[in-house]
């Protein structure tokens, strides 16, 4: 099993981004899309340094689907920042202390924050401990720390065990 | 109904594009028209494929791909060089 | 030339794709007007992918309807939500390291601030 698919989370990927890229589904070209599955894998996966393993794919769903509802809301907080005076708004630089380790998790994280209400993570600290965000609007900085504590990083926590 | 909100798109998009080109001309930094260029090729992006809807054919999707691709890899390649090449060298 | 659609696919695409294009605009606008250059990296990394999103969809549930299932549309805007925020993170880095003006009102909390800077070296 590991020999033919070294990963097989990859290739499951591959082959459905094969099938949306042909735009159709047909005998034929799931046959090729199978073959690509496992034949990228193969040749690609000893330049993977990182291992990534889900411990819980139903959180994993959960979370994408918190993170696009709040992605829209997030949307809507920017766009009333924008067309408000600009007097009003108050930025802030703050260090968030990281619970998780791991490639991985992290560089989920980090996306996250960036797509997530009005904060974008701008730098790992030189420890690898912490991250450094830059937040648009926030009078509350501890409110906010704790706000991703609570809402990603604990899932992501619970997603990967780590 | 759909004619209307594709030209209304339409309007939206090409003020957005001059919106993105005078940040682009004033600056005041580098990065500022980075991010302009990167948001440029975005906003192209949406508008190659509200031409597609237009036009009812999914023709320009291959190019919108590629738009998309081609962007993302020139952004990382500016930040890149902006982070290494003129301060570390 | 655009084809007619029922009433409610009519509808729900004029709307995601009207959604769309105001959220590009406001995110544009927001490139434009925002006082100091970190700041204007929340505008369109945010507002720009998720109007294009909008159109996405709107695009999707037209071409879905009129012709036939259509999903490679998606494609695009999976691509762009997987690479919004690693741009967004380059350019704050490149930002902070070149140590570009913040606006006053900015609360910097950074316990060392030189960590984060090559200016000197």
């Amino acid at each position: 099993m590991s020999k033919i698919l070294p990963a097989p989370w990859l290739s499951l990927f591959l082959l459905v981004f094969w099938l949306l890229l042909q735009n159709s589904v047909s005998f034929g070209l799931i046959i090729l899309g199978a073959v690509f599955a496992v034949l990228i894998p193969l040749y690609t996966h000893r330049a993977r340094d990182f291992s990534i393993r889900v411990r819980k794919p139903l959180i994993l769903v959960q979370y994408a689907v918190l993170l696009l509802i709040d992605i829209i809301i997030s949307n809507f907080n920017i766009a009333a920042v924008i067309l408000t005076p600009r007097r009003k708004i108050k930025p802030a630089l703050f260090e968030y202390p990281l619970d998780i380790t791991g490639e991985v998790p992290i560089t989920m994280l980090a996306s996250t924050i960036s797509l997530t209400p009005g904060t974008i993570s701008a730098e790992l600290g030189r420890d690898g401990r912490s991250l450094l965000i830059h937040a648009l609007n926030v009078h509350d900085v501890e409110a906010v720390k704790r706000q991703i504590k609570e809402r990603y990083e604990r899932r992501l926590q619970e997603i990967f065990q780590c | 109904m759909l004619e209307f909100a594709v030209q209304f798109a339409f309007g939206a998009f090409g003020l957005a594009l001059l919106f993105n080109v005078w940040r682009l001309i004033i600056g005041p930094e580098t990065a500022d028209r980075i991010l302009a260029l990167d948001t440029i090729y975005i906003n192209s992006l949406a508008l190659l494929l509200l031409l597609g809807l237009w036009h009812d054919t999914t023709s320009y999707f291959e190019a919108a791909l590629l738009i998309a691709m081609l962007g993302f890899i020139g952004t990382v390649a500016a930040a890149k060089f902006l982070l290494r090449g003129d301060i570390i060298e | 030339m655009l084809q007619s659609l029922p009433t409610w696919a009519d509808y729900l695409a004029s709307a995601l794709v009207i959604m769309g294009a105001l959220f590009a605009l406001i995110g544009s606008f927001g490139l434009l007007r925002l006082p100091d250059f970190m700041t204007r990296l929340h505008a369109p990394t945010k507002n720009t992918t998720l109007g294009v999103g909008g159109i996405i969809l709107g695009s999707t549930l037209y071409f879905s309807v009129s012709s036939g299932l259509s999903l490679h549309e998606l494609l695009i805007a999976i691509f762009l939500f997987l690479t919004a925020p690693i741009s967004a993170h380059l350019l704050a880095k490149a930002g902070l390291h070149l140590e570009y003006k913040m606006i006053k009102e900015t609360q910097d909390l950074r316990k060392k601030p030189e960590q984060y800077s090559d200016k000197d070296d």
